[in-house]
């Protein structure tokens, strides 16, 4: 084990070989209809026409998987680090760039003999092999852009450069023979509004949750009796909330909403009914509050006690105090704290759609429904982006505050 | 200064000061002394309205400490805590620039203020100006410290055990330091300790302080040579009494011109020393007589172990002092 200088890679590395030789790196299909063939990364190498590109795809996947295992065994210096970043960048263009093209040939091989044009209805989709490969290059790149303790920009605009080739690859449709960009295409409009939806939701629901949570966290944060009595009480009530299934809180907003949009005829023109957004920005904003009214309290109550103490004897008034110092020192742990309620509203508003208040989640149960699973894929991936987005943004915003160590 | 006349305060129900009244003159240098939970802290804190009395009056140059805004006091008033509680996210400039920016002093005079203090606390401003708290040692956090409370040329420096959570290494050095800077500024400091020896060292008037009233207040001289009551004798140590005595005075007033023909052998003490420290030079080096240089390692004369009982030798001091 001496030799062994990275045991996170070591591990990536032997879960990756298992991944590359026992699952199937591509299902293809006639049509939707019918259920796929898997196909190993061994099986397309061996249907791979000699010299072709396809060679060097396979090539572009072994030499970054290669420089991967190396640096399992080279010395922890940063050019190390900058190697396995780049080659884990490499095998993730790899991988897409080889599923792409292999997806073309199946469909030339499945083209129609009258018009002699690729078939667009045969769908070739990713398999496991693919998306462990896929993860641990990810997981590889994320462990070397660690190591190398950037400071919060670089490290966000280097996350950003591992996943540039494949956004490059989506935007120049090199990825189009794909099923899951075949499904986008057939369907922009729906996918394009459900982004719409979706990014609305989740800004609806954080904007109150932030409006309410801050005040209540700030009152939370001071001491006095009413609020030591009273503070249990919001805590379990907030923490009660949370343990509440989203399905059932979904369910149980839309009998008094309708109820009330019924007996108010002025909020049902409003849009507030028993179905559709009204319930669904209620049950995520009271899902969010928790972490938010949390982080506030929490970010307020770690301000060291002789910073306030000697802000007050040099004479900053209470208004000072908390503006500049209490703020901004405070600020980090608030920002973490939203950034949980963004990413678990993000993940939540896929149930909403259940009640209709459609987002991704509306393409997903459609796909799920239907038993197509490039349509649930076509829902579950770009709100699995988001939220990693969303992670990446406030986690450097929260890091590039904080001073002390 | 600042005067305290018959001033009280309770704690829910718990007399913490029970009636004290006490003078701060211009330019004095005051140790408020006294163990933990003696009220010392509290005396302090009422000083800049951090705690209010509850009877009696508290003046400063003149006025009832109520009759001004507590920001205001305060601002009149450095105050430097134990603790430190500099800003983590601010740097060292910004920290010692608070109060002149909440003054709103222009942006040439602050920038030359900061430099000024960080010299006058041995900080190279071109080193430290930009480093943020955590990226200093304790002892410059707390120079830091006292130079964010020296800010705005304040007429009352206050401070709160200020060197309590130091080395004795460190704590020695920035007493050093706040003797000089008392003697080359002339402010009026206030400093709170349970340290005995920070006392005698730093005050040119003692406070001492027992379950909330003021035992006695007086020259560290006249502190140890003419306690008021037991209380005094118990906290200062009847058997080190005479240690600390010595404490007090110099070599400088002690040093005897050097007899023609004699040579006192052995290792040279300095004149800045205290007689506490050439005693200590005697016992080691088992003699009677040892030599003294000055501060350019210059001979300068001699000093025997009587001359440490009696009153001071009649006037080489001039002799010494000019050296």
């Amino acid at each position: 084990m001496r030799w062994v200088k990275n045991k996170v890679l070591l591990l990536l590395a032997a879960l990756g070989m298992a991944a590359a030789f026992g699952l199937a790196f591509l299902t293809h299909a006639p049509n939707r209809l019918v259920s796929g063939v898997g196909m190993t990364l061994a099986e397309i190498a061996v249907s791979a026409p000699a010299g072709g590109y396809q060679t060097l795809a396979l090539l572009t996947l072994i030499g970054p998987a290669l420089l991967i295992v190396a640096g399992i065994f080279m010395p922890p210096w940063r050019s190390t680090h900058v190697l396995v970043g780049v080659a884990a960048t490499a095998m993730l263009t790899g991988l897409v760039v080889l599923a792409a093209h292999h997806a073309s040939l199946l469909a030339l091989d499945a083209a129609d003999p009258a018009t002699g044009l690729s078939s667009s209805i045969a769908r070739t989709s990713f398999g496991g092999a693919f998306w462990v490969l896929a993860a641990i290059a990810w997981l590889a790149a994320g462990d070397a852009i660690g190591r190398l303790k950037l400071e919060p920009g670089l490290r966000l605009l280097a996350s950003a450069a591992v996943i540039a080739p494949v956004v490059v690859c989506i935007a120049t449709g090199v990825l189009a023979p794909l099923s899951l960009l075949k499904e986008y295409a057939s369907r922009r409009d729906v996918f394009d509004a459900a982004l719409a939806q979706h990014v609305q939701l989740v800004l609806a629901s954080l904007l109150p949750s932030v409006l309410i949570g801050t005040p209540l966290g700030l009152a939370a944060a001071r001491s006095g009796r009413w609020m030591n009595a009273l503070r249990p009480l919001l805590f379990s009530t907030l923490n009660i909330i949370q343990t509440i299934p989203s399905i059932a809180l979904f369910g149980l907003l839309m009998a008094p909403l309708a109820l009330l949009a019924a007996q108010v005829p002025l909020l049902g023109q409003w849009g507030i009914k028993g179905v559709g957004m009204a319930p669904a920005v209620i049950a995520l904003t009271l899902y969010s509050l928790l972490p938010v009214v949390r982080s506030t309290a929490a970010g307020l109550g770690q301000v060291p006690q002789p910073v306030i103490d000697a802000a007050r004897g040099m004479g900053l008034s209470n208004r000072q105090i908390f503006w500049k110092v209490e703020v901004p020192l405070a600020l980090p742990i608030f920002i973490s704290g939203l950034r949980v309620a963004t990413v678990q509203v993000i993940g939540l508003a896929v149930v909403a759609a259940l009640i209709g208040a459609g987002g991704f989640g509306a393409i997903m149960f459609q796909g799920l429904l239907g038993g197509a699973l490039d349509l649930v894929l076509l829902g579950t991936v770009p709100v699995v982006a988001m939220a990693l987005i969303a992670d990446a943004l406030l986690k450097a915003a929260a890091l590039s505050l904080v001073h002390a160590p | 200064m600042i005067e305290l006349q018959q001033v009280s305060k309770s704690f829910s129900g718990l007399k913490v000061i029970d009636d004290v009244s006490l003078g701060i003159a211009q330019g004095e240098f005051t140790v408020i002394l006294g163990g933990s939970g003696s009220g010392k802290s509290t005396v302090l804190k009422m000083m800049n309205r951090m705690v209010e009395h509850d009877s009696g009056q508290i003046l400063f140059a003149g006025q009832e400490i109520r009759s001004f805004a507590p920001e205001d006091i305060r601002r009149r008033m450095g105050y430097a805590i134990q603790s430190v509680g500099l800003f983590p996210h601010w740097n060292v400039e910004k920290n010692i620039a608070t109060v002149p920016r909440l003054l709103g002093w222009p942006k040439a005079r602050i920038a030359d203020r900061v430099e000024e203090l960080m010299s006058l606390l041995q900080l190279e401003p071109a080193l430290y100006r930009s480093r943020f708290p955590h990226q200093l040692s304790g002892g410059q956090q707390q120079r830091v410290g006292v130079a964010r409370a020296l800010a705005a040329n304040p007429d009352v420096l206050l401070m709160d055990e200020p060197f309590g959570a130091l080395d004795p290494l460190t704590r020695a050095a920035l007493q050093r330091e706040m003797a000089r800077i008392h003697k080359t500024l002339g402010k009026t400091i206030v400093l709170v300790t349970h340290d005995i020896d920070e006392a005698l060292s730093l005050a040119s008037r003692i406070v001492l302080i027992d379950k909330g009233r003021i035992v006695q207040h007086d020259t560290p001289l006249q502190m140890l040579s003419k306690p008021a009551n037991a209380v005094v004798e118990d906290f200062f140590g009847r058997s080190d009494v005479g240690i600390r005595l010595l404490g007090l005075r110099q070599v400088v007033d002690h040093v005897r011109p050097m007899e023609p023909g004699s040579v006192e052998v052995g290792e040279p003490i300095a004149v800045t020393l205290s007689l506490r420290e050439a005693l200590s030079a005697f016992m080691s080096q088992r003699s009677r007589r040892l030599p003294v240089i000055n501060i350019d390692g210059q001979r300068i004369g001699c000093i025997d172990l009587l001359d440490l009982l009696g009153p001071a030798a009649p006037s080489p001091e001039q002799t010494a002092r000019s050296a």
